[in-house]
């Protein structure tokens, strides 16, 4: 009790607007700049989202460098709504998932799937939908742009943040329940502190696939029309379309500055921020650090900034009810058995009208050949994507092993692997183009890189994390007994980052199904590269605005995917589990 | 040291528990009986200890009356006082359950701001708990910064910052090490006796006999499946307790007694664990430690007979890890529980002696004579044409009888004793047994 003042300090980050302070520090200044020039940035930004349709053909987009820094804004920002959006769906569904057993038994198998289909091929239904929505306004295609990106988000967030809810640990569960904490409370106290650092972790992942998405999406051709929203996506298909080296550099060198100012200013500090949520009582053998996090903690205006969410907090804290009795713990009654019966007969009848509808309109406008040839496709691009990991692996699986066991460098490369997996692959794609112009390689075999281009770094950063978590008593063990160089691997490398390496390829190769459908067919200016594959079918028949071709194409593409995930992935998932575990 | 036992009987009661009885699992026939037509009366000023061994059911009493599991049958009456207010609960954890993200302030505060305290009054309140208890100093320190010693005492200050009548505690000490642990205990007592906390009475449940002595003026010793009391033992002992005065001593003998009570009249039978035939639950012992207890009693002080309670104190074990080993030796017949005595049959001493491969034949031929679930797999073995038999059929057979936890836990043991009596092989990747490693 002596030492009060200390305490009022740490108890409420809030209570430290009201301190008075000697000076405003540097650190306040440089915070307060920074704050303030990305609130003005997101205004303009976030105004000519409003504007109609029309300004567009007046005001084109250009490959005037002075512009790209403004692209370059509209594009991070779509990025930022879709990632809201995304937050807001995880709070939501997958709270009602944890909650309900009803909601569980729709929204888990479905949000399971979500996660491993082409989300590119829905772009053709999404933009139409949406235009609909505003017809002659901007804000109709902004909003399917970034909707296209809310589908390449949101699923494994919503999955993490369930599971994290599912797993709350038994006995804080019991203190919430002894407490008889309030609803709300127990959201605020227990379930989103302890969902957090998985949450932060997917929403990071989230984040590098979504740049892959923005770019896919801002210049998008339906039919016969072509909507460019101005953003790096729309300047690179412009460079393309012309055949302008520079411009295309120019996007490149943009989405590097782009990539690395989002990881430093935000996910960094976030990822900082969240290792305090971390749920392991002892103390945490490296903490993640960032200079920005530093920064804004040491200034008074991390609270200012976050007073909206924390006065949300304390609204709903302060007018929410109280609770009725102390810690009577409610029956574990059966679910009403009728309620269940009825439950289960109207998901039945809604799932079989689904397939109803989507086998009658794909069978009333194609032949079986049609679906023949899909899946002789969907088998060209199955082999592609299992050589690729294949290849992908032989190369990074060495090094990444090399740099795990050596942590100094491990320290300093697992960054750069994540930046990589982040950086959008589409950007790089012209660059290949005209390497197999130029040398008039065949596409079917040198587009297929394209296809791993962007999540081979998956392999690696996994790998990296897997060599570095073999206990080191393992592997001095292993010197002791001079074990050959075979034998090293076989008994303690592979074990080892076995389990690492599944999550990297599994990762990796969802991805590369889904890049398949921009990379197997490229252009550059004039020239058409396309390789044989289901990523083309999907890609003309969305270019043809040819929508039976295209749920044929997506629905092949999800069978293909759920079913490698099953039949491989999974089993090896196991197996990792139940025998390679270093516990 | 003031006697917390001034008025044994006169003390009006706080909590009435009549005829509880729970199961875990399938409702109805299949389900596990954990605890059994329990009855339990907490009365103002004394501590209560809940003893028993695991699964007997001692802490699902404690979370019934809790709040935090709502039992099949029963009643617990929590009788109110002349001013009408029914007495509350609150609760100290085995793990702590500290909220990591929490400061220990906001951890202490958390059950005041639940009730919709004012700030400035939990604030206070909260600190003076924090206090109390002895935490001064670490307020602002988040729980992964703490000893285990100094976790538990803000699990206490957050238990007592409510002002509960009655406080719960499910083996509070068990997590600490030996002399944090006795720290702990010094300084609950300490400040119970001198009236410094709030509350009227404490439940404790520990499977710690010692401890339970040390601290209790009441003792429930539980039977364990289903769980039943046993026994009620009253400790009149003048607090502060010594545990070299022989009237302890000798108290803890007794209740070693009582615990080992059911196997006793009729020596080695199948009825020491739960279940006859094959689907005699086994614990999880290693055959390691099953030598080890028998060298530990055949050789001095010991010479063959020795006391549970010594012997507890010798290997440092709680009755947990004691108890089943000491049955199991019981059902192997290497020994036999006399009161609160094991007495090793010559078989054992033998055993004691022998080298490795005796050893093993030894312990061959008892596991194949008196664990039917091992006869029964060795039979089956030995009646197939390519001596194998997925490990499936068993667990299945098993889970007829039990839960799948225990059945699970029955096949690994008796996996385990059956690979180390070289009586069949086990192959995990295949789940099967068979006679031999023929690889």
């Amino acid at each position: 009790m002596s030492n009060m003042p200390q305490t009022a300090r740490g108890v409420r980050s809030f209570s430290r607007l009201l301190r008075v302070t000697p000076a405003p520090s540097w650190a306040d200044a440089i915070a307060f700049l920074l704050l303030a020039g990305a609130a003005v940035l997101i205004i303009r930004g976030a105004e000519g989202m409003s504007e109609p349709l029309a300004r567009l053909n007046i005001a084109p987009v250009t490959l005037d460098p002075w512009n790209l820094p403004g692209y370059a804004l509209r594009t991070t920002l779509r990025m930022f709504a879709a990632l809201g959006a995304s937050l807001g769906f995880t709070f939501l569904v997958a709270t009602l998932a944890a909650k309900s057993k009803r909601a569980e038994m729709v929204i888990v198998p479905a949000l399971d799937i979500l996660q491993s289909v082409p989300i590119l091929g829905f772009l053709t239904f999404t933009v139409t939908f949406f235009m609909g929505l505003f017809p002659g306004q901007q804000f109709g295609v902004e909003l399917a742009a970034i909707f296209a990106i809310f589908t390449s988000q949101a699923w494994n967030m919503a999955f993490s943040f369930y599971q994290s809810l599912r797993s709350v640990p038994t006995d804080l569960e019991e203190v919430s329940r002894g407490f008889a904490l309030s609803p709300w409370r127990r959201f605020i106290r227990l379930e989103l502190p302890f969902a957090t650092p998985s949450l932060v972790w997917n929403a990071m992942m989230s984040m590098s696939g979504g740049w892959f998405f923005v770019v896919a999406s801002e210049a998008i051709s339906v039919g016969n029309t072509r909507i460019m929203l101005p953003g790096i996506g729309s300047w690179l298909a412009l460079a393309i379309d012309r055949q302008d080296f520079r411009a295309v550099g120019w996007a490149v060198g943009a989405m590097a500055v782009v990539i690395l100012l989002y990881d430093q200013f935000v996910f960094r500090p976030v990822v900082a921020w969240a290792d305090r949520f971390r749920f392991e009582q002892t103390a945490s053998q490296e903490a993640p650090q960032s200079w920005a996090y530093d920064l804004f903690r040491r200034t008074r205006l991390l609270p200012v900034l976050f007073s909206p969410l924390t006065g949300f907090g304390r609204l709903m804290m302060a007018i929410d009810r109280r609770p009725a009795r102390v810690g009577r713990a409610r029956s574990n009654a059966k679910p009403n058995p009728i309620g269940q019966a009825v439950w289960l007969a109207l998901v039945a009848v809604a799932l079989l009208s689904a397939a109803w509808l989507v086998i009658g309109y794909v069978a009333s406008h194609l032949a079986w050949e049609d679906a023949l040839a899909a899946f002789g496709l969907a088998c060209l691009t199955m082999l592609r994507v299992l050589v690729l990991i294949a290849i992908a692996s032989a190369i990074w699986v060495p090094i990444g092993v090399w740099i795990g066991l050596r942590p100094r460098w491990a320290e300093r490369l697992q960054p750069v692997a994540q930046f990589l997996a982040a950086f959008p692959a589409n950007v790089l794609f012209p660059f290949a183009v005209i390497a197999i112009v130029h040398w008039r390689l065949s596409p079917d075999i040198w587009l297929s890189p394209l296809m791993v281009l962007g999540t081979q770094w998956y392999i690696l950063f996994n790998v990296i994390a897997g060599a570095s978590a073999i206990p080191n008593d393992l592997r001095e063990a292993a010197g002791m007994f001079g074990v050959s160089r075979w034998q090293w691997w076989r008994t303690l490398i592979i074990p080892g980052i076995f389990p690492y390496y599944v999550t990297g390829a599994l990762t990796a190769s969802g991805g590369s199904w889904n890049a398949s459908i921009v990379a197997e067919a490229v252009s550059w200016g004039s020239e058409h590269l396309e390789a044989h594959g289901l990523g083309t079918y999907i890609a003309k028949a969305t270019a043809a605005g040819d929508f039976p071709r295209v749920t044929l194409g997506i629905a092949v593409m999800s069978i293909f995917v759920i079913g490698f995930n099953r039949l491989l992935w999974r089993p090896l998932y196991a197996y990792a589990d139940r025998r390679l575990r270093l516990a | 040291m003031a006697t917390i036992h001034a008025r044994p009987t006169a003390a009006p009661t706080l909590v009435q528990v009549e005829h509880l009885t729970h199961r875990y699992g399938k409702a109805g026939g299949g389900g596990l009986l954990v605890l059994d037509d329990v009855a339990l009366t907490l009365r103002e000023n004394e501590i209560v200890g809940l003893l028993g061994r695991s699964g007997s059911g001692k802490s699902t009493l404690l979370r019934s009356i809790a709040g935090l599991i709502r039992p099949d049958e029963g009643d617990i009456d929590f009788v109110a006082d002349e001013s009408g207010a029914a007495p509350t609960v609150s609760m100290v954890f085995q793990t702590f359950a500290l909220f990591p993200w929490l400061t220990v302030l906001q951890n202490v505060e958390l059950g005041l701001e639940a009730q919709r305290v004012p700030a400035e009054e939990r604030r206070t309140r909260a600190l003076a708990a924090i206090d109390l208890i002895g935490l001064d100093g670490f307020e602002n320190a988040y729980p992964k910064e703490l000893s285990g010693g100094m976790r538990q005492r803000v699990g206490l200050a957050r238990a007592i910052v409510v002002n509960p009548s009655l406080l719960l505690m499910d083996e509070p000490f068990s997590a600490l090490d030996v002399l944090t642990a006795e720290t702990l205990r010094t300084d609950l007592l300490d400040l119970w006796s001198e009236g410094r906390m709030p509350i009227k009475s404490i439940l404790i449940v520990t499977h710690n006999i010692e401890e339970a002595v040390l601290m209790c003026d009441r003792i429930l010793v539980f039977s364990s499946n289903p769980g039943r009391v046993a026994a009620e033992i009253r400790v009149d002992l003048p607090q502060p307790r010594d545990r070299l005065d022989p009237a302890f001593r000798a108290l803890v003998d007794d209740i070693y007694a009582r615990m080992t009570a059911r196997a006793a009249p009729e020596p080695a039978r199948d009825g020491v664990f739960p279940g006859t035939g094959i689907a005699m639950a086994l614990p999880r012992v290693s055959t390691n430690s099953l030598a080890g207890l028998i060298e530990e009693v055949d050789a001095s002080p010991f010479d063959g007979r020795a006391p549970m309670a010594d012997l507890a104190d010798q290997l440092q074990l709680e009755i947990d890890d004691l108890f089943p080993m000491a049955e199991t030796l019981q059902l192997l017949r290497f020994a036999e529980l006399q009161g609160a005595d094991i007495q090793l049959t010559p078989a054992a001493r033998r055993y004691a002696q022998a080298d490795v491969d005796t050893r093993k034949a030894m312990f061959a031929q008892a596991l194949l004579a008196h664990v039917p679930l091992a006869q029964h797999i060795k039979r089956i073995l030995d009646e197939r044409a390519g001596h194998v038999a997925p490990a499936r059929r068993f667990r299945d057979q098993l889970e007829d009888h039990m839960s799948p936890d225990y059945a699970e836990e029955t096949l690994r043991t008796v996996t385990l004793w059956g690979r180390y009596a070289e009586v069949f092989a086990y192959d995990e990747d295949d789940d099967r047994f068979s006679l031999e490693d023929a690889v």
